[in-house]
């Protein structure tokens, strides 16, 4: 999923500077999992802008919608009757939802309420991490399924640096080193043999940016069609 | 001027390098102090690339200026800085500016250096950066183009033989092997009997392997070193020594326990020579080297 955090409100705030009806828009999918832009997050959020622009004496008008999925145009019509009556949507979608929504309302000023963080898991109640940088050439059969371009900080992908120290990273003590825990995953599979192969450098090519991604079955309906 | 760094080998039991720091900022008078002070009495001084993440002058750059004043230098270079477009470019731009030796590094993270919020680029890792230097010798580079003039770059890797757990840097060390490295210079050893056990490892014919050894200047540094630099320790005994030391006198019993240190690593044929970092006290290079004669 993706793991988000809401900016902190005296940004948003700065955001919303001269903004007088504003529709605080959530997303009921990832950010609402990880508790940044559900729809308790967004109750939260509206309640504050209100109860901030009240104190300045402020002229704001503060309402608020949470969608299915902010990702999905199917999700993003139904705003369509209320988005004309604003003047900014304040999102609290991801980075994509946020520019999703720019897109299809692409005469109204659009404003991200959130940082998106990274690709990652629930490790516990509240607590999520990294775990995957969309490299598009996933190597994890080959690593124990650790991803070294992400769980190590400089993505090595021939074994560890020098920093490495009792199974910790140089970068920050308390991160544990990735290629460690590639070696006692691989040994306890009894697979040492696949860290001994040198692994070629990484095809950035393939991530060139911004990419798109066709699913087979609808190229072939498209081609079908031309 | 001194023999080829790579002849060194062939002509010598025991090989010994020093290490030069470029400066941050244009000022090089030091820094020529310590080429002319170190270049005869070395076998090669490696020249660090950025070296803890620091912003200096390039290590390209100090390398000329190292054969400039008659010295046979090493350059260090990372991948943390470059791509491996400038990687490439930067190892031809070595071999036409008369350098011929290459160490090549992982290089340490962005964020323990004084530019963190910089990007770091590791395009490649050290393994794959000993293969392409093995590419461009061939004429060849990375992409599979022939070049016009190939070069012919002595290239070396490091490995840390205090790190725990030792066999993924056992394993990775072996791939440097496989990769191109013709010499490895270790992290710096303080415990003989452990880098002892490390060399029955390590030992290969295809391969010189020198141990790192970093001046110790206070038992404060030591008990630093082991507690914050990953890979390194020192023993007990050698912490009390230098505390042991009477006051102002720390300085000569670092370079004492260097020495000796040398001494039995050379005299016990326990490996191919050493490599010296007497960071910030380059001036005490050749005092290691008489005590260590």
């Amino acid at each position: 999923m993706i793991v988000a955090e809401r900016k902190p409100l005296e940004q948003i705030e700065a955001m919303l500077e001269g903004m007088e009806k504003i529709l605080v828009v959530g997303c009921g999918t990832c950010v609402a999992v990880c508790m940044a832009g559900g729809e308790k997050e967004v109750e939260l959020l509206a309640a504050q802008l209100r109860m901030k622009g009240k104190l300045a004496g402020k002229k704001r008008t503060v309402d608020e919608i949470t969608i299915t999925r902010q990702c999905d145009n199917e999700y993003l019509d139904a705003l369509a009757k209320y988005v004309d009556q604003y003047d900014a949507i304040l999102s609290t979608g991801c980075g994509a939802g946020v520019q999703f929504l720019a897109q299809r309302y692409d005469d109204k000023l659009v404003l991200p309420a959130l940082n998106t963080l990274f690709i990652g898991v629930a490790e516990e109640a509240g607590v999520w991490s990294q775990k995957c940088m969309a490299c598009s050439d996933c190597v994890l059969d080959q690593t124990g399924g650790i991803c070294p371009m992400t769980i190590c900080a400089k993505n090595l992908l021939n074994g560890p640096c020098g920093g490495t120290d009792h199974g910790k990273c140089e970068v920050d003590g308390e991160k544990d080193c990735a290629w460690t825990l590639i070696y006692r995953k691989l040994e306890k599979l009894g697979r040492l043999g696949d860290l001994e192969k040198i692994q070629p450098p990484k095809d950035y090519s393939v991530m060139t940016k911004p990419r798109k991604h066709t699913h087979q079955a609808f190229q072939q309906s498209q081609q079908e069609e031309e | 001027m001194v023999a080829a760094f790579r002849q060194a080998f062939a002509e010598k039991d025991f090989v010994v390098t020093a290490e030069v720091g470029p400066p941050k900022g244009t000022d090089v008078s030091e820094l020529v102090e310590h080429i002319e002070l170190l270049k005869d009495k070395v076998d090669g001084l490696n020249v660090t690339d950025n070296q803890s993440s620091v912003m200096r002058i390039s290590s390209l750059a100090v390398c000329r200026m190292v054969l400039d004043h008659g010295g046979e230098p090493i350059l260090q270079l990372t991948c943390r800085d470059r791509n491996r477009l400038a990687l490439q470019s930067e190892l031809l731009s070595a071999w036409v500016l008369g350098v011929k030796n290459v160490l090549c590094l992982t290089g340490d993270y962005i964020s323990v250096g004084d530019h963190p919020q910089a990007k770091p680029v590791f395009d490649l890792d050290s393994v794959q950066l000993l293969q392409t230097v093995g590419l461009l010798n061939e004429g060849k580079d990375l992409a599979g183009n022939d070049m016009k003039g190939a070069t012919d770059l002595f290239a070396g890797a490091v490995v840390t033989p205090e790190a725990d757990p030792i066999e993924p840097q056992m394993i990775k060390f072996q791939k440097k092997i496989a990769a191109g490295a013709k010499f490895i210079q270790t992290q710096a050893i303080y415990d003989l009997d452990n880098f002892k056990r490390f060399m029955d490892r390590a030992r290969r014919d295809d391969v010189k392997i020198m141990a790192g050894i970093v001046l110790l200047v206070s038992a404060g540094m030591a008990r630093y070193m082991n507690k914050n630099v990953p890979g390194i320790f020192v023993p007990d005994e050698l912490v009390k020594e230098m505390a042991e030391a009477p006051k102002g006198k720390a300085l000569q019993a670092g370079i004492a326990i260097a020495g000796r240190m040398i001494r039995t690593l050379r005299d016990q044929k326990v490996c191919d020579g050493v490599h010296i970092m007497a960071i910030g006290k380059e001036g005490c290079v050749p005092d290691i080297l008489k005590a260590a004669e």
